[in-house]
């Protein structure tokens, strides 16, 4: 799989999460080109072509999961870094997280995020939400073309 | 207009003595005068009189040898005295027999005059002028009368002095009086003005540190004076200690603040961790569970499944209770936006929101209309929510559910209740139902996290209200509610949505 056929790239830190979210895509039909990146720093790293991304070249995945609890760099920091960059500013980032704060919807939604999800607890709940999301951002809705960014 | 008792104590204690030395001032001169008056009257006539028998006895024996000329002479030496206006002397059958007049108004001397007693006579025409008349004695016998008419030119001259005097004296005395007055009047009122000065600051300024100047004065102004620094002294005293407890508790409330906000942190921190880290593995019990449950069923028998999904329920079960906890701290920790609120239009969003829960029910909706209240309505909301969804859990046995919102008068408040026909309660165990994880049924009977209730006290005792339950097991349960009693507002004038819409 090559950096410019990936669909979604999705940052989360946690291995049952990453794999529970998996099963619900694979069951969905949604994605199957995706990439999973494991903290903060190395999904900037995937963005920007930085660090062990560094040979790549740049190109803009058409979704971006985000958690907001992350290693290293966390997901508020990782979503404005994609709102100051011209290249990935266009780019849909929904937050998937565990938090219902206030606090963190009202951060996320001034960084400009797309669409706030709290993981539900039921994992009937959490396929349908993955199978909405994968609709709507991959299919439904229209983003514009990488050369008008 | 000024009135006496308005003025201030410097002018009253001058005017006083004005008035008093005026007084005494004048009544002095005034006997004085009079005194001089009568005094000098006498002395008038005593000196006519005089005047008169030495005329007489000068002109005895011009009146013997009938010789007028020389008697004349003798008068004409009354012209030296300006007072005397005319005078004459008759001889003893009483005819004149030599005048003198000093000019021409004075023509009309007496023209027959005797003295028959032998004495001086004194006639006083007004106060404008005196007549004596004193008989010429020669060898015991009267030979004749002298005559003198005079004026008071004497008197009023005096007079007249006498008032430029007593009226410079007078002015005078009364000056250096007031003078006098104004310089013990400032030795006694000085201190006055000072205390009251001082009395002034202190109860304009609040502060206690000012003292009255002293007086070297031993009066009962200085004795004044020394109290009421005493009473300043004590004051101040007193302040300073208040002053001290006062910043040592605030001090303590600051710290106690800091270390209470520190906690409020830390809670959250906790919270917030609670949130992400308890339900992620929740989650991903969860999520397992139904992936093994769905791709793998199929090779497990019947008590594998059941386990299985006791596993699932129970993930799910905690889930909830996590997210019940959680909603129960927002609120606690949640900035209350209180504003007049229609609490019908909060009660009929409730009951919306509850609409799904209660299909294929039975549900007897008798809302009857609430106050206004000042409330926070997002929170007012979840006590409804709340205690309506209890209602409508309690009831679901019931082949025909009846819930009932309204309000009641009690003593000196007024309360909202809900009353509903379920299982209800024994009510020896009312004063549990508001604690958290509380319950009084078995998650078998009726599932719940026993935070619902308690949530919804701390709500209503955040509005400064309380809330109480009262029920029969197996007859249905009331829950009452009351709000600060200054929160409701009068009745409300909207139109409330009839009940039977819902």
């Amino acid at each position: 799989m090559t950096h410019n056929e990936i669909e979604i790239l999705y940052v989360e830190d946690n291995a049952s999460d990453v794999e529970l979210t998996l099963v619900a895509l694979r069951r969905n039909r949604v994605a199957n080109r995706i990439e999973i990146v494991r903290d903060g720093a190395e999904a900037l790293d995937f963005l920007f072509c930085r660090g062990t991304h560094a040979e790549q070249e740049f190109s803009a995945p058409k979704l971006i999961l985000l958690d907001l609890k992350l290693p290293k760099v966390d997901g508020l920091e990782v979503l404005r870094a994609i709102r100051e960059d011209e290249r990935t500013k266009l780019i849909p980032v929904v937050i998937l997280t565990s938090s219902n704060e206030q606090r963190d919807l009202v951060e996320s939604y001034k960084s400009h995020v797309n669409s706030y999800i709290q993981k539900p607890v039921d994992f009937n709940q959490f396929q349908q939400v993955v199978q909405q999301l994968g609709l709507y951002w991959l299919i439904v809705n229209k983003t514009p073309l990488p050369e008008t960014c | 207009m000024f009135r006496f008792r308005d003025y201030s104590i410097p002018k009253k204690l001058t005017w006083m003595n004005l008035v008093v030395s005026g007084a005494a001032l004048g009544l002095a001169c005034a006997s004085f005068i009079a005194y001089d008056l009568v005094s000098i009257r006498d002395t008038v006539v005593r000196n006519l009189s005089i005047q008169a028998q030495i005329v007489g006895s000068n002109s005895i024996s011009a009146i013997l040898f009938n010789d007028p000329q020389s008697a004349e002479k003798t008068l004409s030496a009354l012209h030296s005295a300006p007072n005397i206006l005319g005078a004459g002397i008759y001889k003893s059958d009483g005819q004149l027999f030599a005048a003198y007049r000093r000019d021409a108004e004075n023509r009309n001397l007496p023209l027959v005059l005797q003295t028959r007693s032998g004495q001086t006579k004194v006639r006083w025409f007004g106060d404008r002028r005196v007549e004596v008349a004193s008989p010429v004695l020669f060898q015991g016998k009267t030979t004749g009368t002298v005559y003198i008419r005079s004026d008071f030119r004497q008197l009023t001259d005096r007079l007249k002095r006498y008032v430029i005097i007593v009226a410079v004296v007078f002015l005078t005395s009364l000056l250096v009086a007031v003078l006098m007055s104004s310089l013990i009047g400032r030795a006694i009122s000085g201190p006055i003005l000072q205390l009251a000065e001082t009395a002034r600051i202190v109860s304009r300024e609040k502060t206690y540190s000012v003292r009255a100047p002293a007086t070297r004065n031993r009066d009962e102004l200085a004795s004044l004076i020394g109290t009421f620094n005493e009473m300043l002294e004590q004051i101040q005293e007193r302040d300073t200690e208040v002053r001290e407890v006062h910043d040592n508790l605030e001090r303590r409330v600051a710290e106690r603040t800091a270390q209470l906000d520190t906690a409020n942190k830390e809670l959250e921190a906790f919270s917030y961790s609670v949130v992400h880290d308890l339900r992620a593995p929740l989650r991903h019990i969860n999520g397992f569970s139904k992936i093994l449950e769905e791709d793998y069923g199929p090779t497990l028998d019947a008590t594998a499944r059941h386990y299985l999904r006791s596993v699932c329920d129970a993930a799910k079960n905690m889930g909830q209770l996590v997210d019940d906890l959680l909603k129960m701290g927002q609120v606690g920790r949640q900035q209350m936006v209180r504003r007049p609120t229609n609490l019908n239009l909060v009660l009929e969003a409730a009951v919306r929101d509850l609409l799904p829960e209660c299909a294929g029910r039975q549900i007897d909706w008798r809302l009857t209309e609430l106050p206004s209240a000042e409330c926070d309505p997002g929170l007012m909301k979840l006590v409804f929510t709340n205690l309506l969804s209890n209602a409508v859990k309690y009831t679901r046995r019931r082949e025909k559910t009846v819930i009932e919102v309204g309000h009641v008068k009690l003593d000196s408040e007024s309360a909202v209740f809900i009353r509903d026909n379920g299982a209800g309660f024994d009510q020896k165990y009312a004063d549990k139902l508001f604690g958290v994880f509380q319950r009084l049924h078995r998650a078998e009977e009726f599932e719940g996290t026993g935070v619902g209730l308690a949530t919804v006290q701390r709500i209503v005792q955040k509005h400064g209200g309380r809330i109480w339950a009262e029920a029969e097991l197996g007859k249905g349960a009331t829950f009452f509610f009351t709000l600060a009693a200054e929160t409701y507002a009068p009745a409300s004038t909207t139109k409330f949505a009839a009940a039977g819409k819902l």
